[in-house]
C-alpha cells in the first residue's frame, strides 16, 4: 500500500501534463528532440567577457573574484603554498592549524615547510577554524570557483570553517561556465557527476536584516584564493 | 505561521499596511537598492537581452516536452541512488515528508528557504506531528519566530525593522545574557549564527528547496549566499527536496544559461554566492553528506496551467524583480497579498493556485505600469496574465456590484464619443486650471480614498481626443 501511493500520483502528474499539452508522451518526433537535447547539449549565449585570452582571463577572474569579497595570492608553484597559507593565517591573528582533504595535490605540498603549521585530514566536524581546499576550476566571467565532492575535498571544508582557503592552479580558470561544464562531463561523465558540486562566488553572506550586506552568514567569512603558477 | 491564505480580506490588508509605520520603514530600502542593483548589473553585461530570450526559450520548451524531462530526471535520480517522490496535492507532499521523516526517526529537521515549503506549509504541519523544523536562512528564522509568512520571495523579512529583529532575539533568545549589544546588525547575525550552528549539527533531516532540477544528470540545484542551504543538506543523514514540476531544465548549459540572469534580476549579484549541483546520496568513500537523497515534485495546479492561458507564469524562476519594481508592492509590501506569493507573479500565481474566489483581488491591485515584464527575466507577460484574471472575475461575476455599476456607466458614455467628451472636457480643464501650480493633487473631493496615499496628477489641460485631433493638423 505505502509503495503504491507514489506510483499512482506520479501516473497522475504525468497524465495530467499530457493532458495539457494534448500529447501521448508516445509521438517519436517529441522523444527525438528531447533525447537530442539531452545528448548534444547545445550552448546558448556566452558573454564576450568569458571567451578571453588566459592572461586577461586570469585578470578577470581575479578582479571579479575581489568584487565579490574573495581575497587572493599568487605563487610560483606549489611549493610556495605552506608560506601563502601562513601568511593568510598571521594577517588575520588565526591559529596556525588547516585541515584539508586527501587530494592529490595538496598531499604533494611540502607543508612541512612552514615549520609552525599544523596540518590535519579528513571532513570538518565544526570545530575547525581554517581548511584548505583544492578547486576543480574556476569561471573567470563571475570569478567563481568550481569544487567538487568526495574524499578529496570534503563539502563539509567549504561551509563549516570561517576561513576557506582555496588552491587552484592558474591553467584551470576557464572563461566561461559552458567550458566547465564541459570538463566536468569529460573527467565524470554526465550521468555520475560528484555528489555536489559546488560554484562558489566569494564568502557568505547576508542581507537580510534592512538589506545590509554582511559577510559570514553561516559559511566562511573569508574566502582567500591561492592561484598556482601561470595560465 | 499558518499559510491559510487572507487574500480575500485583500483590502483591509492593504488599509493595514498602508497604516503601519514600520513597515512602511522598512519598505523604502526595496525601491532604492534592488532597483539600482539590478540596473548596474545588468548594465554591465551586454548580452543580459539576448540572454533574458534565451532563458525564455529553454523555459517555454521544457514545458513544451514537460512529460518527457520529468521521465529522464527521475530515470538519472534513481540510477544515482536517489528517491523520487510525486505528489499531486500540498497535502499529499506533507504526508510524504511527513513518512521520510518517521521512517528516520527524525526529530528536528533543518530547512534551507523553499517557497513550495511555504506552499505547503510544511513547518506548522511537522510541528503538529511532533517534529520540530528549523529556518536557517536568516530571514526565514526571523519570521519563523515571528509566526509569520515571508513578505517577499528572496528576501523573506523585508518589512521589518532592525528594531523588531532585535526585539524578536531577545525575547525568543533568552539563554543569552539580556544586556547585550545588538547595536548592528552583524551583531545579530552572529548571535542567529551561533544560535543555528548548533542546530546544524544536531539536525537528523535536512529540508531544502531546488532552484533548478536537471533531466541530463538528475542533480538537483540550490542557489543561496548564506550557505544555510548547503549545511541544511550536507550535514544530516537525509536531504529532501522539495520542489515543483516546472523546476525542470534540460541541461547543464541550459541552467548557465538561466543563472545568468538569475541573480542579477534577483538581488542585483553578478552571481550569488552559491550554487550547488546535487546528485544522489554520499558516494562510497565519501567522508560528509546525506545518506539518503529525496526529491519531492509537486504539482499542485500547475500542470493544469500548462493546458491554459497562464502557462506563461510556469516560467517563473522566483528572482523577485517584479515585486522589487511594482509599485503597489513599495505601497502595501507582501504580506497584504495575503499568501506565500506576493508581488505581481503573487498576483497572476495565487489564483492558480487558491482559486480566483479567494485571491481575486489581487490581479486588480496593478496599476498596469508594466514594469513587472519590463524587468522579468524569463519575460512572463504579467499584465496581460493579470487582465486574463481581470475578465474571468467579471465573466463569473465575482466583481463587487459597486465595480459593475461604475464599469456599465463607463461603458455607457465610452460607447458614445460625443457624449463622452462633452462630459470629461470641462472636467480636465477645470482640473488642469486648480492643478496648474504642483502639476498634482494631495487632496481632490470624491476621490479622497485615492487621494490619502498618493497623488492625483493634473490634466495637461485639453482630452487626449482634443490633444490628438490638434496635434494630427
Amino acid at each position: 500500500m505505502e509503495e503504491e501511493a507514489p506510483m499512482i500520483a506520479r501516473d497522475l502528474i504525468l497524465a495530467s501534463i499530457r493532458n495539457a499539452l494534448a500529447v501521448t508522451g508516445q509521438e517519436a518526433p517529441r522523444r527525438r528532440i528531447v533525447a537530442e537535447r539531452l545528448a548534444a547539449h547545445p550552448v546558448g549565449v556566452v558573454p564576450a567577457r568569458g571567451t578571453l585570452a588566459p592572461r586577461q582571463r586570469l585578470a578577470l577572474f581575479a578582479r571579479m573574484l575581489e568584487d565579490a569579497a574573495g581575497t587572493l595570492a599568487s605563487v610560483d608553484s606549489v611549493d610556495d603554498v605552506p608560506a601563502a597559507v601562513g601568511e593568510f593565517l598571521r594577517r588575520h591573528n588565526l591559529p596556525l592549524a588547516v585541515r584539508r582533504g586527501e587530494d592529490p595535490v595538496l598531499a604533494a605540498v611540502p607543508w612541512a615547510s612552514e615549520r609552525t603549521l599544523e596540518i590535519s585530514i579528513g571532513a570538518s566536524d565544526g570545530e575547525q577554524l581554517t581548511s584548505v581546499s583544492r578547486a576543480f576550476g574556476a569561471v573567470a566571467e563571475t570569478g567563481t570557483l568550481v569544487l567538487t565532492s568526495g574524499r578529496d575535498n570534503p563539502t563539509t571544508l567549504n561551509f563549516l570553517p570561517d576561513n576557506h582557503i582555496v588552491v587552484l592552479d592558474a591553467r584551470d580558470i576557464v572563461g566561461d561556465f559552458e567550458t566547465a561544464i564541459a570538463q566536468l562531463r569529460e573527467k565524470f561523465g554526465a550521468e555520475a557527476l560528484p555528489r555536489v558540486v559546488n560554484m562558489i562566488t566569494g564568502p557568505s553572506r547576508s542581507a537580510d536584516i534592512e538589506q545590509t550586506l554582511i559577510l559570514g552568514a553561516h559559511g566562511p567569512r573569508r574566502l582567500h584564493v591561492i592561484i598556482v603558477g601561470e595560465p | 505561521m499558518s499559510n491559510a491564505a487572507s487574500s480575500s480580506r485583500f483590502k483591509d490588508n492593504v488599509r493595514a499596511a498602508l497604516a503601519d509605520a514600520e513597515l512602511q520603514s522598512a519598505l523604502k530600502f526595496v525601491e532604492v537598492n534592488f532597483i539600482a542593483r539590478r540596473k548596474e548589473v545588468a548594465d554591465k553585461l551586454p548580452e543580459f537581452e539576448a540572454l533574458r530570450d534565451s532563458a525564455r526559450d529553454i523555459k517555454n520548451h521544457t514545458l513544451a516536452h514537460l512529460d518527457l524531462y520529468l521521465e529522464a530526471y527521475e530515470q538519472r535520480v534513481t540510477a544515482q541512488g536517489g528517491h523520487v517522490h510525486y505528489a499531486v496535492t500540498a497535502e499529499d507532499a506533507r504526508r510524504i515528508v511527513l513518512e521520510l521523516c518517521r521512517k528516520l526517526g527524525a526529530k528536528t529537521v533543518t530547512k534551507g528557504k523553499s517557497m513550495v515549503g511555504e506552499e505547503i506549509g510544511i513547518n506548522d504541519f511537522l510541528e503538529a506531528n511532533g517534529i520540530v523544523p528549523v529556518e536557517t536562512d536568516l530571514g526565514e528564522y526571523i519570521i519563523q519566530i515571528r509566526h509569520e509568512m515571508p513578505s517577499h520571495i528572496i528576501a523573506p523579512a523585508v518589512h521589518l525593522t532592525k528594531a523588531q529583529v532585535e526585539a524578536d532575539f531577545r525575547r525568543v533568545h533568552t539563554h543569552l545574557p539580556p544586556d547585550r549589544s545588538m547595536a548592528e546588525p552583524e551583531m545579530m547575525l552572529a548571535e542567529a549564527r551561533a544560535v543555528l550552528r548548533e542546530k546544524f549539527l544536531s539536525a537528523d533531516v535536512g529540508i531544502t528547496g531546488a532552484n533548478f532540477l536537471i533531466a541530463e544528470t538528475g542533480s538537483s540545484i540550490i542557489v543561496t549566499n548564506e550557505g544555510n542551504g548547503d549545511l541544511t543538506q550536507t550535514l544530516p543523514k537525509a536531504h529532501i527536496v522539495l520542489a515543483s514540476i516546472e523546476k525542470l531544465v534540460p541541461t547543464m548549459e541550459d541552467v548557465a544559461q538561466i543563472l545568468r540572469v538569475l541573480a542579477r534580476s534577483a538581488t542585483g549579484q553578478e552571481m550569488s554566492v552559491y550554487t550547488t549541483l546535487s546528485t544522489g546520496p554520499r558516494r562510497a568513500g565519501d567522508p560528509d553528506g546525506p545518506n539518503e537523497y529525496h526529491v519531492i515534485i509537486l504539482d499542485n495546479g500547475r500542470s493544469a496551467m500548462l493546458g491554459g492561458e497562464f502557462r506563461d507564469m510556469l516560467r517563473c524562476i522566483r528572482c523577485g524583480a517584479c515585486m522589487n519594481h511594482c509599485p503597489v508592492y513599495h505601497a502595501i509590501g507582501g504580506h497584504a497579498y495575503g499568501w506565500v506569493y506576493p508581488g505581481p507573479m503573487g498576483a497572476v500565481l495565487t489564483p492558480s493556485l487558491i482559486g480566483l474566489d479567494k485571491a481575486g483581488n489581487l490581479p486588480n491591485a496593478s496599476t498596469f505600469c508594466g514594469r513587472c515584464e519590463e524587468v522579468c527575466p524569463v519575460r512572463i507577460p504579467l499584465p496581460k496574465l493579470m487582465r486574463h484574471w481581470r475578465e474571468r472575475e467579471f465573466e463569473r461575476h465575482l466583481s463587487p456590484a459597486t465595480v459593475r455599476a461604475g464599469l456599465k456607466l463607463w461603458s455607457f458614455f465610452a460607447r458614445r464619443p460625443r457624449l463622452y467628451g462633452f462630459a470629461t472636457r470641462p472636467v480636465a480643464w477645470l482640473l488642469a486650471l486648480f492643478g496648474r501650480g504642483r502639476g498634482r493633487f494631495s487632496w481632490l473631493p470624491l476621490v479622497g480614498g485615492w487621494t490619502r496615499h498618493r497623488d492625483f496628477p493634473a490634466p495637461q489641460g485639453a482630452t487626449f481626443q482634443g490633444q490628438w485631433r490638434k496635434r494630427r493638423r
